[in-house]
């Protein structure tokens, strides 16, 4: 049975044909993008003209998210800037502590037991005036029941004196830098980097491993994909356990899950070989909307967490050098096994000398073991230099950039971390693609929103939420931008045969479009209006998600 | 009236990858001699423990001949703390054996997040034969010179693959990087018991008050008596007040090879306290209420005789 869907414009991403009237569907897949007369030569078709008014593009392919984002919406959303949540509210951004105070007292209100935790997201002081909550703030909600907000960052959790209390941490004698003292010598309620949540978080309903296999924030995830025409999507650290993997498949294959879902092992809990021996058994249980057999490797930590490895100069406010997360002979050893194997390695690096570190370590393990088409990817990877660029296109790596951080942190960096000349150069997009470096954007939700139209306008205007225009030079055109969200992060995970593109073959993708992005404006991208999407032939208006 | 549960105390093992922190690991199995000792690892898969000391184990933990325990922590150190901390009953000493880019001062912080532990010390092996180029090293050479000056006690490891010369070369350079750490020789991470295990040596809860006991604990030759580089010990009774910080200063700087010290001091105001000192780290408290008698230090040096002069000038010069 052939479909033919007719828009107002359907623009491919397929350079020999880069815009189309109609395409055919057969089968889930594309039979071709062209006018109608051009496609009747397929046979019998029906016309189905329910997207005469819109715009057509690939589906778009997030490259560095997070499943979490899902499973996030359970919690009260605490962050300073409007969200939409997967039903497609807005949530208003809670623009003072007090504003969150009382946000969190209307969620207080609602629940029954006075015991049981109540749980927040995407809080991010940093516009507060840098006024840091305490846990003074968040007793005015609750005395009896443990609060925890987990900052946007995911690296900071702020809680209330009850859960520290119940974590026994409302005491004297705690002498660690994530855990800041007031004037009584207790704990202000900021517990800052995974060991001093640790403790508190289970305690507050935030439980990372819950969060993995958390089937309604996996459903919730998809709804968003479709909100924001993502029909594919990395979830780009799991440790994909086999219950959650069984889960996770019990609900891909599901006939009205609407996202293929690129789940990436990460490296923890293993050995190297441990590592790579699960990313090869996961692969073969792939299906066609679950993904698996990909590799994420973490090498250092984040740079307005002063936990990146930078070369020198280093932080510009001073600060010491951030720390390695794995040796680099795990990291040697891991490309070695992986080139062998056949895996793909996605590598997270923030400073540059992580970036620098993992280039070395890849070119030795490309000498040894001489692997054509690798695509080993570089992620976040902000404060690459041009010369790492040119190394990464010798070597044959990919890189996936974070623009969005630049409108959410650009201005801290420009005045903190890095000072003014490396931020304006962070997720320098023009130089990736200047050197023939596959490149990709991302958000890395729930750290930021998902929405790859809001990461493809803030790869083109590089503007800080002060205004600032960062890295002029570094913006890149409208059409590039489109191309990355697509073809270029479908690159990255080897999918580009698939996905990525309008064209005979591929499967049938589409993110449907309200407005067109090529005429919108370019400081308008973000404002596109998404419908839904269609995915592998199916229907996905927003409005039903 | 039950007494609080004493903490547990925590050694803290650093170093680089290759450093020895395995070897001392099962060495210190080895010697448990009765005390159940929890060994918290990072490393995965095969955990690194000697097949003859496994009794039995699952996904989890490993059991150990004598009543140890060993696991791996992964990215979830102060997890795996809560978790051993809670344990009924709890070990009599908790290792832990960091990553080889670990910072050892950190994983100390986040011990006082878990109530009912204490740190007992944190070691740092560096092979002293790599040590020195691994330090200049591009990535990782920061790293490394930060986990030494991180140490109470460094264990320069592998000593045999040098010559004396190059051996004090090593020894020179390691004190200027870590000028607060005390520094020990050692062949196959193996050093003397007492040196890590904090119960060793310790002073009877009820003091004792002969006016002047020194007595060898153990002397060379005796069974305990596994190290390569010699250690000793004694006990010093302290009839008068002293001035316990000004002792503890004097003992960290002044006394040669002092690695490790620990009793009951009577202070000025008639009060008595507890000293324990690691390297040149000393902390200082009420004792608990039910002690009571005379004062009574344990010194143990390593390397060296014990400098009983030194330990006894110090005592003279604290007294207030």
């Amino acid at each position: 049975m052939t479909t033919i869907f007719r828009a107002r414009r359907i623009l491919t991403m397929n350079p020999s044909r880069p815009e189309a009237t109609h395409v055919a569907l057969r089968d889930g897949r594309i039979l071709g993008a062209g006018s109608l007369d051009e496609l009747e030569g397929w046979g019998p078709y029906s016309l189905d003209d329910r997207f005469a008014d819109k715009v057509l593009m690939p589906g778009f392919v997030e490259g560095h998210s997070h499943a979490s984002e899902g499973a996030m919406w359970r919690f009260v959303y605490c962050g300073y800037f409007d969200r939409m949540d997967p039903g497609g509210k807005v949530w208003p951004g809670a623009r003072s502590v007090e504003a969150v105070v009382t946000r969190l007292q209307e969620a207080n209100a609602k629940l029954d037991a006075p015991d049981k935790a109540l749980s927040g997201w995407g809080l991010d002081p940093i516009y507060y005036n840098n006024q840091r909550m305490t846990r003074g703030d968040l007793d005015r909600v609750s005395t009896t029941r443990p609060i925890g907000i987990i900052h946007a960052s995911g690296h900071i959790l702020q809680v209330n004196s009850k859960a520290l209390e119940l974590a026994g941490l409302l005491r004297t004698g705690v002498n660690h830098p994530g855990v800041p003292l007031g004037n009584d010598g207790l704990p202000t309620g900021e517990l800052k980097g995974p060991d001093a949540m640790t403790p508190v978080s289970p305690l507050v309903g935030l439980d990372r491993g819950l969060m993995a296999t958390d089937e309604w924030g996996l459903r919730q995830f998809a709804r968003l994909c479709v909100r924001t025409g993502v029909t594919t999507a990395t979830d780009l650290a799991n440790l994909l356990e086999d219950e959650a993997v069984g889960m996770m498949l019990r609900v891909a294959a599901e006939d009205t899950y609407p996202l293929r879902l690129v789940s990436l092992r990460v490296f923890r809990n293993t050995t190297v070989a441990g590592l790579i021996e699960h990313a090869v058994r996961l692969k073969k249980r792939s299906i066609d909307r679950l993904r698996l057999g990909i590799v994420k490797i973490v090498a250092d930590g984040s740079i307005q967490g002063f936990s990146a490895r930078l070369k020198w100069p280093g932080y510009y406010n001073g600060a010491p050098n951030g720390l390695w997360y794995v040796p680099p002979e795990h990291l040697r050893e891991a490309y070695r096994l992986a080139l062998e194997a056949g895996v793909q390695i996605h590598t997270h690096t923030n400073g540059d000398e992580a970036t620098e570190l993992v280039l070395d370590c890849v070119e030795e393990a490309l000498r040894k073991s001489p692997t054509p088409d690798h695509r080993f990817t570089l992620q976040h990877c902000q404060l690459a230099d041009a010369a790492q660029y040119r190394r990464m296109r010798n070597l044959g790596m990919c890189v996936n950039l974070f623009p969005n951080h630049h409108f959410h942190w650009g201005d801290q960096h420009y005045t903190l971390t890095v000072g003014p000349e490396r931020a304006e150069r962070m997720n320098p997009c023009a130089t990736a693609l200047a050197n023939g470096v596959p490149l990709a954007i991302h958000s890395d939700a729930p750290v930021t929103p998902l929405g790859p139209l809001f990461t493809a306008w803030c790869a083109v205007n590089r503007r800080t939420a002060s205004g600032r225009v960062l890295g002029e030079a570094e913006r890149i055109s409208v059409a590039d931008a489109l191309r990355t969200i697509t073809l270029g992060a479908a690159y990255t995970l080897k999918l580009d045969g698939e996905i990525g593109s309008i064209e005979t073959g591929k499967r049938a993708d589409f993110a449907v479009l309200e407005d067109d992005p090529t005429d919108i404006g370019a400081d308008r991208l973000k404002d596109v209006r998404v419908w839904g999407t269609v995915q592998a032939g199916r229907v996905f208006p927003a409005s039903e998600a | 009236m039950t007494l609080p549960k004493p903490p547990v105390p925590v050694t803290v093992i650093g170093g680089y990858l290759g450093a020895g922190k395995t070897t001392l690991v099962n060495n210190l199995l080895r010697a448990a001699n009765g005390l159940r000792l929890a060994v918290l690892v990072n490393e995965f898969g095969t955990l690194p423990i000697d097949a003859d000391l496994i009794e039995a184990r699952d996904e989890e933990m490993i059991a150990i001949t004598g009543g140890c325990i060993c696991c791996s922590y992964g990215s979830d150190l102060v997890a795996a703390l809560i978790s051993m901390a809670r344990r009924e009953p709890g070990p009599d000493q908790i290792l832990v054996e960091t990553s080889g880019v670990a910072l050892p001062g950190a994983v100390a912080s986040a011990l006082t997040l878990v109530a009912g532990l204490a740190l007992d010390a944190v070691v740092v092996l560096a092979d002293s034969e790599t040590v020195r180029e691994r330090a200049e090293d591009r990535y990782t050479g920061d790293t490394i010179k930060r986990q030494l000056v991180d140490a109470d006690i460094i264990l320069l490891n592998k000593t045999d693959l040098l010559d004396p010369a190059a051996r004090e070369g090593v020894r020179g350079w390691l004190q200027s990087t870590a000028p607060r750490a005390r520094i020990v020789t050692t062949l196959h991470a193996r050093v003397p018991r007492a040196l890590l295990i904090a119960g060793e040596g310790r002073p009877p809860a009820t003091a004792t008050g002969s006016d002047r006991d020194m007595s060898v604990l153990e002397p060379h030759g005796h069974a305990h008596h596994w190290d390569a580089g010699g250690h000793d010990s004694a006990s010093f009774t302290v009839s008068h007040p002293v001035d316990p910080e000004r002792l503890a200063s004097i003992l960290a700087h002044d006394v040669p090879a002092l690695v490790r010290a620990k009793g009951f001091l009577p202070g000025a105001d008639g009060q008595l306290y507890t000293l324990q000192l690691v390297g040149r780290r000393w902390t200082i408290a009420r004792a608990p209420e039910m002690t009571a008698g005379a004062g009574r230090i344990v010194a143990i040096s390593a390397g060296e005789p014990l400098d009983v002069a030194a330990v006894e000038a110090a005592l003279a010069a604290a007294r207030s």
